[in-house]
Order: structure tokens, then sequence, then C-alpha cells
């Protein structure tokens, strides 16, 4: 072996050695989401998904904690999947769609309404919750640059550990176990919450200077709708149910999504005024005082919008196919030793 | 363009191959622009400022070197015609013409730096005096405005001087001028030192590329990990002047130092080898001053370049002008000998720092600084006589490791008290804050979670690791022979060496978000 050869290959098993530390150390040093702000590993979720899906749910918490797809199917046939995250903005939710339109045909996409106040980019940390998830294609890189706030670059997104090298102080137990596998979190997308917190306050939302949904917002809204027609899918626009003054939407907003609903005739289902209809109590189905739903008042939920679901868009009743019978009921059948748990833990 | 920025590590990493790949000639072309392009980043206005210093001492040194020119010429014409006298009465009257051009020059120079960097400064002094209150006006200070001013106005002395030959291609002065590396916190070079180099041809060498990227490395390694490390517990401490007194003011002057340290030499480390990456060899800045055992010699080795400019261009001139020469004379005749002998050299060396002092930033705490500075180099050239009795007395004791140990200890000691001026930067509290260190030093609150200064136990355990490691690798790194020549001779450890550096800095440094300290302190400056 010529000197010069022996140079190369030792100059590229240095390389290679140096790519597998670095890799390694990347891997340690993100954060793993598993036992704690589990948000953040629920992007990721959607690329185990072993069948397809009729209805896809986009949006921030106001999806992932609101509908479970195995109630959906159990009870309606429906196979659904929820792609939320925490405080998704609207063009995150855009580019996970158009990512999500490559793999499937989904007949519904059910949007929630919620996010479209935030017109410019808000926090790095739910950023790096629902980017950092995504796998890389021309959709990731453009939710990046869409969703980037100042002092975040694109080279972190590429190499997280530029982001979370300062992590090495504060690693623990989790790091070290889920270092090259994770447990699913989510039940198709749903993130289960198990406490009950009721509401108390009566109050309503602070008043604003400014009621106009920004214009950003709208138009990543024209595009979702562009999107969802050229891939054959009908846009549903949603607003789950809530009920406390730090989440409030405004009659004013309710207007201007109605209208544009009416105008693009696509449907919008504000479900505030139906929380009754639907059987929520507020004093048993949130676990934050009304923000949020928990479990119980999700359950609830599901089988309440399924049944409109199913009356109003036309969906086909996917229950006796193996895959998804076998899917969706292991599904159940994990929420359901969940709930053991939680019942036990309270017992 | 922050040395510590993701921008900055890929305009390197363009630029080092493009100077190589094309044609010697253009070399110093390509590090023209590569400085213009890196410094417009400061903005528009800072570049109009730089173009301004480059475009002012480039004319005035054309000017007095054709002054000059001229005088020669016509003494040479005049050679057989003229006497004696009347060729030194020409000289004597050409020089004063060249004396007046250096002087409006000078003016012009200083007068770029001095607008941006001390008006605020004047106008709230004559307002706190007078009682006015004229607008104290807000200007943009442009990024390393003292260094390229201080480097411009060495260039236009010396040309005076007739010590350096005026360059007349602008593109190459203006290379000197903005060479990047150096442009935001020095070294301050001097135009036959560097110029030459920027100018000269130069190819890749494996050895001195390697030297100059671990040096770089190491650069990082004392600013991300030491100094920003420091920074945090520094920061708290200042945060919260009236929790942290007594002895959190000692910890401060050790914290600092260490942050200082790995902050400036750090900078300089990469300055000086991106420098070594291209070929050109910038004077050292430092050569270990924390082994110090005087002040005088503690200002021989800490910014080198900036104490010889100053020593250069304002205490020796100072000392030897026409004034300060009647001064001397004066003085020794109506006050006696020995005070006479001392009032001119004190006169210069209190103006010297002051001016040091005032260098360093307007307000009065560098000027304080500068001032208590002078005052520990007067006293201890006063006690003198009494250290060469003492050491007369006891001969060994000066090569006594103990006592070599201790004045070391001493001079660090004395130097970061008077650096905490540059933290508080108000002269009123540093004071009171001494002051708790004596009368309240709070020993009870040493072991309390206070003490931990907002840094866990494992960013400790890591500023402690990396302070040691700095300590050894500069006690095994003399500036004639250092660690990194003898690294980079070994390929495998070369490589070995650069990559545990760069995955030290990368996990260990504190950069990006949630740090906030990605500026050198002398930036500033």
């Amino acid at each position: 072996m010529s000197v010069r050869l022996k140079r190369i290959l030792a100059a590229a098993a240095a390389i290679i050695v140096l790519v597998l530390i670095f890799a390694f150390l990347q891997a340690l040093l993100v954060p793993k989401y598993m036992e704690s702000t589990q948000e953040g590993a629920m992007i990721a979720e959607y690329y185990d998904e072993p069948v397809s899906h009729d209805v896809l749910f986009v949006g921030d918490c106001e999806v992932y904690e609101c509908f479970i797809p195995s109630v959906l199917y159990q009870e309606y046939g429906i196979t659904s999947y929820v792609r939320g995250s925490a405080q998704q903005l609207i063009w995150q939710s855009y580019y996970l769609l158009e990512e999500m339109l490559e793999r499937e045909s989904p007949k519904v996409v059910i949007y929630s309404v919620m996010a479209l106040k935030y017109g410019t980019p808000q926090n790095e940390a739910y950023n790096r919750m629902t980017l950092d998830g995504m796998q890389w294609s021309k959709s990731k890189w453009n939710a990046i640059k869409a969703s980037m706030t100042e002092g975040e670059n694109m080279l972190s997104y590429i190499f997280p550990i530029l982001r979370f090298h300062s992590r090495w102080s504060d690693l623990s137990s989790e790091d070290f176990t889920y270092l090259f596998s994770k447990d699913p979190v989510t039940y198709g997308g749903y993130l289960p919450q198990t406490g009950v917190v009721p509401k108390t306050s009566t109050r309503e939302g602070d008043k604003l200077k400014d009621y106009r949904l920004p214009e950003t917002s709208m138009a990543y809204l024209d595009k979702m709708l562009k999107l969802c027609r050229s891939h054959g899918a009908e846009l549903v626009l949603l607003k789950s149910p809530t009920n406390s003054w730090k989440y409030w939407w405004y009659d004013a907003w309710d207007e201007q999504v109605f209208a544009w609903a009416d105008e693009h005739q696509v449907g919008y289902y504000n479900l505030i005024p139906s929380d009754w209809e639907i059987g929520l109590d507020w004093d048993l189905d949130t676990y934050d005082g009304g923000i949020h739903l928990n479990l119980s008042g999700a359950e609830k939920l599901s089988s309440w919008f399924g049944k409109i679901l199913k009356n109003d868009v036309e969906l086909p009743d996917r229950r006796g196919q193996a895959d998804t019978d076998d899917y969706y009921g292991k599904m159940a059948e994990r929420l359901n030793q969940l709930k053991e748990k939680n019942q036990n833990e309270q017992d | 363009m922050a040395f510590v920025s993701f921008a900055f590590i890929l305009f390197l990493v363009v630029l080092v191959p493009v100077y190589y790949l094309v044609p010697k000639k253009a070399q110093f072309i390509v590090l023209l622009a590569g400085s213009v392009f890196f410094y417009a980043f400061c903005g528009w206005r800072s570049l109009l400022y730089i173009i301004a210093a480059t475009l002012n001492s480039y004319l005035f040194a054309r000017w007095l070197s054709s002054a000059a020119k001229k005088e020669n010429g016509r003494v040479e014409q005049m050679r057989e015609t003229w006497s004696r006298d009347e060729r030194k009465a020409f000289r004597v009257t050409s020089k004063k013409k060249r004396f007046r051009i250096l002087v409006l020059g000078l003016v012009i120079g200083f007068g770029l730096l001095c607008i941006p960097k001390y008006t605020a400064f004047t106008v709230s002094n004559i307002n706190a005096i007078t009682g006015a209150s004229i607008t104290i006006p807000s200007l943009l200070l442009p990024m390393g405005i003292s260094f390229y001013t201080f480097q411009s106005m060495g260039y236009l002395i010396d040309v005076y001087r007739e010590k350096t030959e005026c360059e007349r291609n602008f593109a190459k002065y203006a290379l000197f001028v903005t060479y990047f590396p150096q442009l935001l916190q020095g070294p301050i070079s001097r135009f036959s030192d560097l110029s030459p180099q920027l100018l000269a041809p130069h190819d890749p060498e494996w050895d001195r590329m390697m030297s100059g990227f671990l040096r770089i490395l190491w650069g990082y390694f004392k600013k991300v990990v030491v100094a920003d490390t420091a920074l945090l517990a520094v920061g708290t401490i200042l945060s919260d002047p009236e929790t942290y007194n007594g002895i959190y003011v000692f910890f401060l002057l050790l914290l600092y130092a260490a942050q200082i340290y790995g902050d400036f030499t750090g900078g300089i480390d990469i300055t000086l080898g991106i420098s070594e990456m291209l070929g050109i060899y910038v004077k050292e800045n430092f050569d270990h001053p924390f082994s110090s055992l005087s002040t005088k010699e503690y200002w021989r080795r800490w910014h080198i370049t900036m104490g010889t400019w100053f020593t250069d261009y304002v205490f020796y001139p100072l000392s030897v002008c026409r004034p300060m020469q009647r001064f001397s004379k004066w003085s020794r005749e109506h006050l006696g000998n020995a005070v006479g002998r001392r009032l001119p050299v004190y006169f210069a060396t209190i103006v010297t720092w002051f001016l040091t002092g005032l260098w360093h930033g307007a307000s009065w705490n560098f000027i304080v600084w500068g001032l208590l500075n002078c005052l520990v180099i007067l006293i201890s050239q006063e006690l003198n006589p009494l250290y060469e009795k003492f050491h007369k007395r006891f001969p060994n004791l000066a090569q006594n490791t103990f006592y070599r140990h201790f004045a070391m200890i001493r001079t660090f000691l004395l130097m970061g008290f008077i650096r905490t001026l540059d933290c508080y930067r108000d002269v009123p509290l540093t004071f009171s804050q001494w002051g708790t260190m004596f009368y309240a030093p709070g020993f009870s609150r040493l072991f309390t979670e206070q003490s931990l200064l907002g840094l866990n136990g494992w960013q400790w355990l890591l500023l402690g690791l990396s302070l040691i490691l700095v300590w050894q690798v500069s006690r095994n790194s003399p500036n004639d022979a250092p660690l990194r020549h003898r690294i980079a001779a070994r390929p495998v450890a070369g490589i070995v060496v650069a990559a545990c550096l760069i995955f030290v800095v990368l996990i260990f440094g504190s950069w990006g978000i949630g740090f906030d300290a990605s500026q050198f302190i002398y930036n500033q400056f």
C-alpha cells in the first residue's frame, strides 16, 4: 500500500470517526421529550403511522388535546390522525400539511383556527418542538424559514447540537434511555391529559387594540385551501370548545373566520357554544381550569364531533378492515391501560 | 461580523481557500476585499468612518512624504550653493512645515475617533460642572475605531519621522488599516512589521496552517468556554451589588481576571491564528501576563502593542519635547535636582496613563483605572531603592520559588483589584464595594446557594478544569516555542487535538441561544 493511499485512508477514517462522534453527541444532547414536555415528541411520530387516514387534523393544542382517533374509529369507522403541536403557527400547519399530502390522500383536513391570531414567529422553544420532529424536505426548510425568531438560524435546525449543546450539564437518565429509540407518547397524535382542574373564573378575555386577524395568517389560510383542493381534500375549519379568559376566542375573530369560510365555501365549526350539547362539564372535563380539555372531555368531544363529521362529510366506514382494526384497536387498548393506571393512582 | 458567529466561520471557510487559489499577486486583493466585506457587516456608517480614517492617513502620509522629498531634493540641488547654516535653517523651516502637516493629519485622524467616542462624555461632564443642560448626543461608535485609528496614526508619525516609507498604492495601504483579523481588537501593528507580510505571496503549508488552526480553536476555547462561563458568574455579582458585596468582590476580582484573560487573549489567539493560516505573523500582544512579578512587568506583558504604542508615540515624545525640557530645567533649578529630575518623567507618565485610561473608554472609571495603575507604577519606582536594599540584604530571595510566587500573586491581586473598576463602571460604587471587602466581608454567606453565583456544579467544574488547562498550556507554551507548533508538526496529533477542541468548544462553550456573551470585551474599545 502506497504512503499516499495510507494517508487517504487515514484521513477518511478520521473523518468517519469524527462524524460518528458528532452524530452520537447530537443524539445525546437533543431533548428526548419522553418524560416531560412530551409535546416535543409528537410531530416525529407521524412517520411511524402504518395506515393512511381519511381525516387529518392540524393545529395547536386545540387539536392534539381534543380529538382521539381511536374514538373516531371505534364509533364511526373514521381513520384519522392529529398532527398537532404546541402553539403550532398557521405556516407550520401549512407546511406540515404539505408534507403529509405528499404521503397520503385524506378526504378531509381539519384546521384549528385558534392560531390564526399569530401573524409573526412567536417562540423559539415552540418552534423547536414543531420543527425538529419533521423529516428533512422542502416543506421543513420552508417551515423553518417562515418560523425563525430573532437569533435563530437555519444551521441550528440542520445540526440541532448547535442549539442544544448547553444541555450537557442537564443530561438525565432519560437522555441515555431514549438515546437510540423512543416510545410513542401520543395516540394517533392525541396527547392525553388525565388531571382535573375545574374552571373557577368567569372572566372574559382582555380587550385588544386590534381585532383584525393578521394578514399573514389569512394568506396562509388561502394557501392551505388551495393546497387541499389541489389534492382533492376538503378543508374544514374548527374552533374547539374552551372556556377561559386566558385563551379567549373573540367574536370579532369568529366573524372574520366565518366570513372567510362563507366566501370560500368552507365548513366552519365553532364548538364553543356547543359545550352543553357535547356534554362537557367544566368542573370535570378540563385539566387547567377551562383552557384545555382532559381525557374525559376529549372523549366526549371526539364522540360528538365524529357524528357531525359523519353526517356532514362523506367518509367511508373503515371498520372491518384488518389493518385499521388492529391499529386503532391497539391504540384504544393503550388508552384504556392509561385510564386504568390513572384510576388506580387516584384510588 | 462577530468572531463568535456562524457567519464568521463560514467567511473563513470561503476566504482561506480562495486566498491560496488565486494568483499570488492577487492574494492581497482577496484580503482587502475580505476585510471590507467583513467590516461592512458593522454597517455602512462604520464603513464610512474607516474609509475616512484610511484616506486621511494615506493622503497626509503622501503629503508628508512629498514634502520630505522636496526638502531633500532642494538640499541636494543647493548642496554646492548653500552654506552649512543656510542648509540647517532650510531644514528647520521644512521640518516645521512637515510638523504642521503632521499635526493637521493627527487632529483630523484623532478627531474622527474623538467625535463619536468622547462627545457624549465631554457634554455630560460640561453639564455636570456648569449645570447646563446640553442635549447629550447619541453617536454611533464604529467597531474597532480605537484600534485602527491608533494604527493609522502610528503610521503617519512613522512617515513623518522617516522611519517608514510612504505607501503610494492606496489599496495596499488600505489593507494595512483594514486587515480584518486585527480590525476589531488589535493588536495595534506597525506598518513596517505588517504591510510587507500582507503584500508578500504565501503558499499553504500544512504545519503552519495546522498551527494557525489550533491557535484559532484555542482562542475560541478561551473565549466561549473560559471567559463566557466566568461571565455568567461575573454577571450575577454585578447584577446585584447590594447582595454581592464583601467577599463576593474578591470573587469578582478572580472571576473577572479569568474572564478578561480568556476573552482578550482568546480574541488575540483567533486573530493571530487566522493570520498564521494566511502566512502572516502579527506581533504577539501577550506574554504570560499573570506570571509577572511586578506591575511594570505586567504592563510589559499585557496588551503589549498598546503599551508600546503609548510609549513610542506619547511617553517618549512628551518626555523629550522642548517645553518638557524647559520644564525639567526650571524644576531642577527651583525644586532641586532630585525633584526636578523626577517631575517631567512623572508628568509624562501621568499623561500617558490618563490617555491609556481614556483610550479604553469614555468614562471616569477608565480614567481612574489608568491613574491608579500610574500611581502603583510611580510608587513602585519610588520604593525601588528600598527594594534594592532589601534584596541586597537577602540576595537569594529573588530566586526563591516561594518569594516569586508571592510576588506573582501580589501583582495579580493588585491588578485584579484595580481592574474591578472596569466591571462596575461606576467609580463611587467600586470604591464602596472595595470597602465592603474589609469592613463587611460576610464570610458566613460563603456556603449558601448564593455563592454558586448562578452556575451549577457542573459549570463550576468545567470552569475550574478549563482554567487548569489554560494555565498548564500557557506554562508549556512560551511565545518563541509554542506548544501548538510541536503538535502541528505531527499530523495525527494535530488532527486529534483539533477535533477535541472543536467538540469541547461546540458542547461546553457558552454560546448560542440563552447566552448573550458573543461579543468580545475589547470590541467595545
